[in-house]
């Protein structure tokens, strides 16, 4: 039997484009398990780090360098909220591995401040994720993840780590922080893999 | 049609308004009795889910305001101007109404019974209410600052004052008013400062747990500020309360 709330009405939109149990907002909330680490463009590094331990790294000024391209995309945040056609700057994940021998399945993602998660490999090529540095035509705000944040639009938001160090290339799965904490392993809005087992 | 339940997986359960209370004039705490509920651990949270007759439906999280018990829990839900599903639950649910709800939910910003360490709570607002479910459990020590832009718009004030007045209360309270201050304030509205985090904190502040609830905004101030006043990074727990259309 279906439960039904009385006298609640709701305010339908035309949203064909929204994950099931998700709702739109026009806002960009804000969501971190702890303070924001403030990282200084001078000292800030990216890494790619195979299963081999061979370690590639880009300076702020080589990393912006890069080709870069600017996806459109829609976000869907855990937490029910989805936001459409938010707008980035960002370099390919293609891009930072075009030169990496790797035979790795699997992905960590280490944010500055300790935060990680987990992704598979297939899900961050073939133009799929970035490491993303503007928002709005304008650089990453910390709060957002600045000064360079992983940008993966189909998985649910908090895969998208903020104010990413490295990318760990493993032959094995590691759950990371909200992996580990009660969410689930993949996290496919369309699928709504909100927590361990759904 | 019910799904067969997997082992592990987090069903929706129906719940059912058993009482409500007003805590301020546009926020209010549902008590809800749920059949199987699991018990919470402090600063959990819940999905819930509005069906409407149409089958129309709407989700949102809360978090949880009540100590831990079985089968009955309380979310306290401050309206959000314009919302969809807060002005229900604020201004139109009555006892016997029937929701769904999910949970409980978060494994992070969670103060584990027994934990024996000191915890420093922040609240901003209705930030206050999963540090409420702390406060609500609190057996190890345990200092509440409460930041409101007016005694009118605080939660749980009554509450709040009796939990400290026992003598043997591991709470304190501290209040801090930003727009409005009581009769008699000591001090003018000010928003919260790194004097008064030192004053309220423990000595060797490193070791003490800080959970921190609020506004995007008060979260990064207060966050910040705990770092300079030598709180370990490690142990800074953030929840943020963005404007999300709720």
């Amino acid at each position: 039997m279906a439960v039904i709330t009385r006298g609640f009405g709701g305010r339908r939109r035309d949203d064909t484009d929204l994950p099931p149990g998700q709702y739109r907002t026009d806002d960009f909330p804000v969501l971190s398990a702890g303070p924001t680490p403030r990282i200084g463009l001078d000292a800030w590094e990216l890494a790619v780090v195979t299963e081999t331990g061979e370690r590639s790294t880009w300076s702020w000024a080589e990393f912006t360098a890069l080709p870069a391209d600017e996806p459109t995309v829609d976000i869907h945040c855990v937490t029910h909220w989805s936001k459409f056609g938010t707008r980035w700057r960002g370099v390919s994940i293609d891009t930072l591995l075009a030169d990496v021998e790797t035979a790795a399945e699997y992905v960590v993602a280490h944010s500055y401040g300790g935060y990680t998660t987990n992704i598979p490999l297939e899900d961050l090529v073939d133009g799929q994720a970035w490491v993303a540095y503007e928002f709005d035509g304008e650089p990453l705000v910390p709060v957002h993840g600045g000064p360079a944040r992983l940008l993966v639009p189909h998985l649910y938001f908090w895969k998208s780590a903020k104010w990413l160090r490295a990318l760990e290339l493993r032959l094995d799965d590691e759950p990371g922080f909200w992996e580990t904490a009660g969410y689930h392993n993949y996290g496919d809005p369309w699928r709504e893999q909100r927590y361990l087992a759904d | 049609m019910a799904r067969a339940a997997i082992p592990g997986r987090l069903t929706w359960l129906p719940a059912t308004v058993a009482a409500t209370r007003a805590e301020t004039a546009t926020a209010r705490t549902l008590v809800l009795d749920v059949d199987g509920w699991t018990r919470h651990v402090p600063g959990q949270h819940v999905d819930v889910r509005l069906t409407a007759p149409d089958g129309y439906t709407a989700y949102r999280s809360y978090s949880i305001s009540s100590a831990p018990g079985p089968d009955r829990l309380e979310v306290t839900v401050q309206t959000v101007p314009d919302g969809e599903v807060s002005p229900y639950l604020v201004d139109v649910a009555e006892p016997g109404d029937q929701l769904e709800i999910r949970g409980p939910l978060g494994g992070w910003f969670v103060r584990r019974p027994g934990d024996p360490r000191p915890a420093l709570l922040i609240g901003g607002g209705s930030g206050v209410a999963p540090l409420m479910s702390m406060v609500r459990a609190a057996t190890a020590p345990t200092r509440l600052i409460y930041s409101t832009r007016s005694p009118s718009d605080a939660l749980f004030t009554a509450e709040l004052a009796t939990a400290e007045a026992a003598g043997d209360s591991p709470v304190a309270v501290t209040h801090v008013y930003t727009r409005i201050a009581p009769p008699g304030w000591p001090t003018p509205p000010r928003r919260l400062d790194a004097d008064t985090l030192a004053r309220v904190t423990w000595p060797g502040a490193a070791d003490v747990v800080a959970f921190v609830c609020g506004p995007t905004g008060f979260v990064e101030t207060v966050a910040d500020l705990l770092v300079a006043t030598g709180h370990n990074p490690g142990n800074i727990r953030t929840e943020r309360f963005g404007p999300s259309g709720g």
